[in-house]
């Protein structure tokens, strides 16, 4: 795989789209990434410095899907940028007869917009939208394949933890991603992009939400892991996915109370853990099940931190795909 | 009528045996004679250079109507099947009501016969409104002449209403076609593995299919092969086993006077399987960029499960190519990729297909690849004067260049689809005239044929003179 093959970083950014990480080059994540860095200071200071990045372009904020954080993120980023940001909800998916998703896109972009924030509940999504219309896609989240957005800025809230800020490089780390991982985005995203910057990745859940198959992707280093007790201690950071109860159709486990016993993130396990272990959620929390809230408000937890960096990310993923 | 002879070309004749250069004689819709005519007149096609093969037969197509005639209908659908070679196909249930009682039968040949294209025979329901929760009419539709039952679209899921429909079906002598399918098991997006994994695709596993092929198998056993069972449209290597060891019992239990043999004299068997060509050519990378024309089902598998499948047909376990033809609109087909509707066309370049996937790399020879198109699926449908060329047969020929290089363009189609992921391919080797019933329908070359005024010579002027 091209992606972690050691070659020189691209001295621009030449993408037309955010669809994913999985087509990113290493040093592509970077690029972006480091970009991030550089706004890292204008999201996050009280008085705003003027930043002009978008000034006159206009950025549309297309959700099919509910999302709080995800949508204020996209929207207060390119507010930033001093774009002009359009917000629009449509409700299902094109199977319910009326417009297409294409059609909706081309009909958005007949108004002259520059870049096209895509969230919808179908894998797949973002890419079909941006083989159809002219302007820049990000994809905010598509079905269950990827959420990239959310895989960088857990990326840079690692490094920030971790004081890899400068290089990104997250070589020698241990990443655990805990929960529905067949169901999750966000755990493919961060797949792809923690190995490619060099960290190794275990996907522990029980055999019904952990596919297999993921362990077996050419060019990812990736194991697979159904006792987390025995993981907890080897890892340097835990994502702690969200169960998604709306995704999953069949019997996948038990009930509550044995996934909580099972694979819940609490007080008394993180004994367990070293003690440097950073904790993340991607949010929403379901608090007491997969995370105590001992834990999520606890020293090691990053969460809150992870949200403050999606802001300097989404501002770097829209200053870099919208054309000058 | 009138007479038209095709002259010179390879007639190749699987049922008969036959393989030979010489002369056709077709009069009154008959086939009238083999062998050469010193001095023909009146029609002629020259066939020099090609081959003339009884005419092709799809024994699992999709023609729509009623119902969904913003897709195909028996008219735009026969008009593919002539402009592919095909001079007969047999259309699927799963219509808008589903063909689940004798007047739905008679209707399809009715709409065929104002068609005037192709022979369409009408394949009828196993169970009321393709629910697989009670029978259809099935002794009144083998009266009005369904030659097939089948809920395909959807699996009988039930094993009980599975064994009561192929023991009903048994008395009527007819074939029940099975879409295997565990229902339970199947119904993703795509082939289950890596790559549907990563694309965040609900995965079809291949044990969908297995089981379901395993447990037919086994009440079509128990119920000692008085009913002849068919697995539509195959595409996993366990699959292709379960088949190979089945038709091996089979035949075991023939020779030990325990099973009913086949009435024919190169029967098939009562235990029968096809393959169609996009699960011979594409594995399921085709979807990795959520490309909605890779969007099948069964879905697309591995190279592995290819080179099984080719196996099979090379060995016999293989009885039927079948293209599984199901047309969609664009519309639908631009949705996402997991609520785009499943299937693609296949009349028009599946000989073609067929063709680069089995001759080129030598897996078959010409002669076992026209019985696979013709004389197997005449008799798993019972088609009486169909399949072959003896004397007294139907006039139904398909002339076949195997060197005519042509580039797929669905745009030129004349089925009413284009939900062809082929399209654009290089190919070689096509039909290039079909004759129906003694008619020439389709003639691509018109320098070759004499005599016969008004042949259309281009799909698209086989413009049905009824459609809806």
């Amino acid at each position: 795989m091209a992606a972690t093959a050691p070659t020189a970083p691209p001295l621009t950014w030449s993408r037309r789209h955010l669809t994913g990480i999985e087509p990113l080059s290493a040093e592509e994540a970077r690029l972006l990434l480091a970009k991030a860095r550089g706004y890292h200071e204008v999201s996050t200071r009280r008085a705003v410095p003027l930043c002009k990045d978008l000034h006159g372009k206009v950025v549309v904020n297309l959700f099919y899907e509910d999302s709080t954080r995800t949508r204020a993120s996209f929207r207060l980023a390119a507010s930033r940028l001093s774009a002009d940001v359009l917000d629009m909800s449509a409700s299902g998916s094109s199977v319910s007869k009326g417009e297409t998703l294409i059609d909706t896109a081309r009909n958005i972009e007949a108004m002259g917009v520059d870049t096209i924030v895509c969230r919808h509940s179908q894998s797949g999504a973002a890419q079909q939208l941006a083989e159809h219309v002219a302007c820049a896609v990000v994809n905010a989240g598509d079905g269950q394949h990827e959420h990239p957005t959310q895989a960088l800025l857990d990326a840079f809230t690692i490094a920030q933890r971790l004081d890899r800020l400068d290089t990104f490089d997250l070589t020698g780390l241990r990443v655990a991603i805990v929960g529905d991982i067949a169901h999750s985005r966000v755990a493919r995203s961060n797949l792809h992009l923690l190995t490619k910057l060099g960290a190794g990745v275990v996907l522990v859940g029980p055999p019904t939400l952990v596919p297999g198959a993921l362990a077996r992707l050419p060019g990812v280093d990736v194991t697979v892991a159904h006792d987390l007790d025995a993981v907890l201690p080897e890892v340097d950071v835990i994502n702690m996915l969200r169960v998604q109860f709306e995704r999953i159709a069949g019997p996948a486990f038990p009930s509550q109370r044995e996934y909580t016993a099972l694979y819940g993130l609490t007080a008394r396990r993180m004994q367990r853990a070293r003690p440097g272990l950073v904790v993340m959620h991607p949010g929403p929390m379901n608090r007491g099940l997969e995370i105590e809230s001992a834990v999520a408000d606890g020293p090691n937890a990053v969460i809150l931190q992870q949200v403050a960096n999606g802001l300097a990310i989404r501002m770097a993923a829209l200053a870099l795909v919208t054309q000058p | 009528m009138a007479t038209l002879i095709l002259t010179g070309g390879r007639v190749i004749d699987p049922q008969n045996g036959i393989d030979q250069t010489t002369d056709l004689v077709l009069e009154d819709g008959k086939v009238r004679a083999l062998g050469t005519v010193s001095r023909p007149d009146g029609p002629t096609i020259d066939a020099s250079g090609c081959i003339v093969a009884p005419g092709l037969i799809d024994v699992h197509v999709h023609l729509r109507e009623p119902g969904q005639e913003d897709k195909e209908t028996i008219a735009t659908g026969a008009a593919a099947a002539v402009a592919g070679g095909f001079t007969s196909v047999c259309c699927m249930p799963n219509t808008v009501p589903a063909i689940d009682d004798d007047s739905m039968v008679e209707y399809i040949y009715k709409q065929a016969a104002k068609a005037g294209l192709a022979n369409v025979y009408p394949v009828g329901a196993a169970t009321k409104d393709r629910k697989g929760e009670s029978l259809a009419e099935i002794g009144l539709m083998h009266r009005a002449g369904a030659v097939a039952f089948s809920d395909d679209g959807t699996p009988v899921g039930s094993a009980r209403v599975m064994r009561d429909a192929l023991s009903y079906i048994a008395m009527t002598g007819r074939v029940f076609m099975q879409h295997c399918e565990d229902p339970t098991l199947g119904g993703g997006a795509m082939n289950a593995g890596p790559l549907a994994s990563k694309l965040g695709l609900a995965g079809w596993p291949s044990l969908a299919e297995e089981l379901m092929i395993q447990r037919d198998i086994m009440i079509a056993e128990s119920l000692g092969y008085q009913a002849r069972w068919h697995a539509q449209h195959m595409t996993t290597a366990g699959g292709v086993a379960l088949l190979r060891e089945a038709r091996q019992r089979y035949n075991a239990a023939v020779a030990a006077g325990s099973a009913p043999g086949d009435s024919y004299a190169q029967g098939i068997g009562r235990v029968t399987g096809e393959v169609s060509p996009h699960h011979l050519l594409l594995t399921e990378d085709a979807c990795a960029d959520y490309d909605t024309h890779a969007k099948m089902n069964p879905p697309l598998r591995t190279q592995r499960d290819i080179n099984a499948l080719l196996e099979g047909v090379a060995d016999g376990t293989v009885s039927i190519l079948a293209t599984d033809h199901a047309p969609h609109t664009r519309e639908e087909k631009e949705r996402e990729f997991a609520v785009a509707p499943y299937g693609i066309i296949g009349l028009e370049c599946a000989l073609s297909l067929y063709i680069k996937a089995l001759i080129e790399p030598s897996v078959i020879d010409w002669p076992r690849l026209i019985a696979l198109m013709t004389c197997h699926g005449a008799q798993l449908c019972q088609l009486e004067g169909k399949g072959h060329l003896g004397v007294g047969a139907d006039a139904d020929v398909t002339i076949i260049d195997p060197a005519h290089a042509w580039t797929v363009d669905a745009d030129q189609f004349a089925g009413k689809s284009r939900n062809c992921p082929f399209d654009g391919w290089p190919l070689t080797g096509r039909a290039i005239a079909t004759v129906v019933g003694g008619e020439v329908k389709l003639a691509l070359d018109p320098e070759r044929v004499t005599g016969v005024p008004g042949v259309a010579t281009l799909p698209e002027q086989l413009h049905p003179a009824f459609t809806l």
